[in-house]
């Protein structure tokens, strides 16, 4: 207890004397650093991905982007397990949503329900919040949305948005687009420029992952086909090198 | 291949005449039911749940058949086990992931055989006989047909409790499972033994 404003952050019960929760603020640290920037693209309907892996891990192993249910999925950055918690939860929500009321839960309420429940970690002593953030992306009988769930429980919906590491200058490329107007393949070719770009700086080994809830993927949530993600992968590539040239 | 005719009974009332009794539960499994409607809904939604967790799982790996009837019948034999059975006598059929066909019944108490015809209620004292004397397990798909659609006809001519509005669902090794769109047999009701039904029957009158 040296100065004042530390001591503060032993509990997620406990409001420092400007009124922030440090223990919240440190479960969002937690998803701004993780090595793996998210991006989602409303209208689109796709939740991107990068990672960076260890050369002795298995390709594609150790996925970000998980199915809820057929219609929902989930892109997770920051703590991997802590992550995967919430997935469990969304599964078990959707799941029980659909057996009481006979439908498949609406993008909306499954957003609220896992919102609320990362909230409930900001509320005890005894509890940790989740250093885990989730990109939601639903196509549900109001089309298709992107949700992104904090840590604090905050959640909102968003045409495009990313978090993680280089979530800023994502944002500002999303900016650029023009989200409500292209193709879910454009945007998957666009999603996989934007990540290899701000990749490009640290050099590191990284994968992409990409999903998609379109028309075209029959409204249900999925990988993107393995040709499709080649392809934009080259594309992605062939910008970048294109772009130097310029230099 | 499956068949069922399409009718839900309420006692001896044809109340429902459009009634799927079979599902496509995947791309490789069929399942049909025969007994309490309600319940049979209830495992079509138990199903449902395995399949989305299956699919949620995303590893590429899908259900076959097998493992969709032996989950049927820990089913059936658990609730047996509770003194409160679900109603129904299911059977399962489909191809494995290596292309070798399956087809097996469970029971209402969770009694279970795989064999290379199966029928439930009337069927399996109607049409059995027939799949006996003329199934083989190297016959087309439309010599089959063909005697699928006389053990219907059979099973319609003997059963006063049975309508004429049948399904048949196909599964193969190079063909998604699906169900077919319901249709009618041709039936012929004027047989001599139709018309006097007790005529060479011994001790009738």
């Amino acid at each position: 207890m040296s100065g004042i404003g530390t001591g503060y952050d032993l509990s997620a019960t406990t409001y420092s004397p400007d009124g922030k929760v440090f223990q919240t603020d440190y479960a969002q640290k937690a998803v701004d650093n993780s090595r793996v920037t998210s991006v989602g693209a409303q209208r689109s309907r796709e939740a991107v991905e990068k990672l960076v892996v260890s050369k002795l891990l298995v390709e594609r192993s150790s996925r970000r982007i998980h199915n809820i249910d057929r219609h929902a999925g989930i892109c997770m950055a920051g703590l991997l397990p802590d992550g995967r918690m919430v997935v469990n939860r969304a599964a078990d929500e959707a799941t029980n949503y659909k057996s009481f009321y006979g439908e498949p839960i609406p993008g909306r309420v499954l957003c609220e329900r896992l919102a609320s429940y990362m909230h409930l970690f900001n509320l005890y002593w005894s509890m940790r919040p989740y250093g885990a953030a989730g990109l939601l992306a639903t196509y549900d009988d109001d089309g298709p949305a992107l949700y992104l769930v904090e840590p604090s429980g905050v959640a909102h919906g968003y045409f495009g948005t990313a978090v993680g590491k280089a979530r800023q200058a994502v944002k500002n490329e999303l900016e650029k687009m023009k989200l409500g107007q292209i193709t879910c393949r454009e945007a998957v070719v666009e999603a996989a420029k934007i990540l290899h770009k701000v990749h490009e700086e640290d050099g590191k080994p990284f994968e992409i992952e990409i999903s998609w809830v379109c028309d075209e993927s029959g409204r249900v949530h999925q990988k993107v086909p393995a040709e499709v993600l080649a392809e934009a992968e080259a594309a992605a590539k062939a910008a970048l090198e294109e772009s130097d040239m310029e230099d | 291949m499956l068949a069922a005719d399409t009718l839900g009974a309420y006692g001896s009332t044809k109340r429902y005449k459009s009634l799927e009794r079979i599902v496509r539960v995947n791309a490789r499994t069929l399942v049909g039911a025969g007994g309490e409607v309600s319940d049979f809904q209830y495992i079509v939604r138990l199903l449902d749940e395995l399949t989305t967790d299956d699919y949620r799982t995303d590893d590429g790996i899908e259900l076959g058949p097998k493992e969709i009837f032996s989950y049927l019948t820990r089913v059936m034999y658990n609730r047996r086990g509770k003194m409160d059975p679900l109603w129904n006598s299911l059977v399962v059929g489909g191809v494995e992931a290596d292309g070798t066909p399956f087809l097996g019944t469970v029971g209402m108490i969770g009694t279970h055989y795989e064999d290379s015809h199966v029928a439930t209620g009337f069927g399996a004292h109607l049409a059995r006989p027939l799949f006996r004397e003329r199934q083989s397990d190297a016959m087309s798909e439309a010599d089959a047909e063909a005697l699928l659609r006389d053990a219907l006809r059979v099973c319609y001519y003997r059963d006063k409790q049975s309508i004429n509005k049948f399904q048949i669902a196909k599964v193969a090794a190079d063909a998604p499972a699906a169900v077919g769109e319901p249709f009618a047999l041709e039936t012929s009701w004027d047989y001599k033994a139709f018309a006097a039904p007790t005529k060479w029957a011994i001790g009738a009158w």
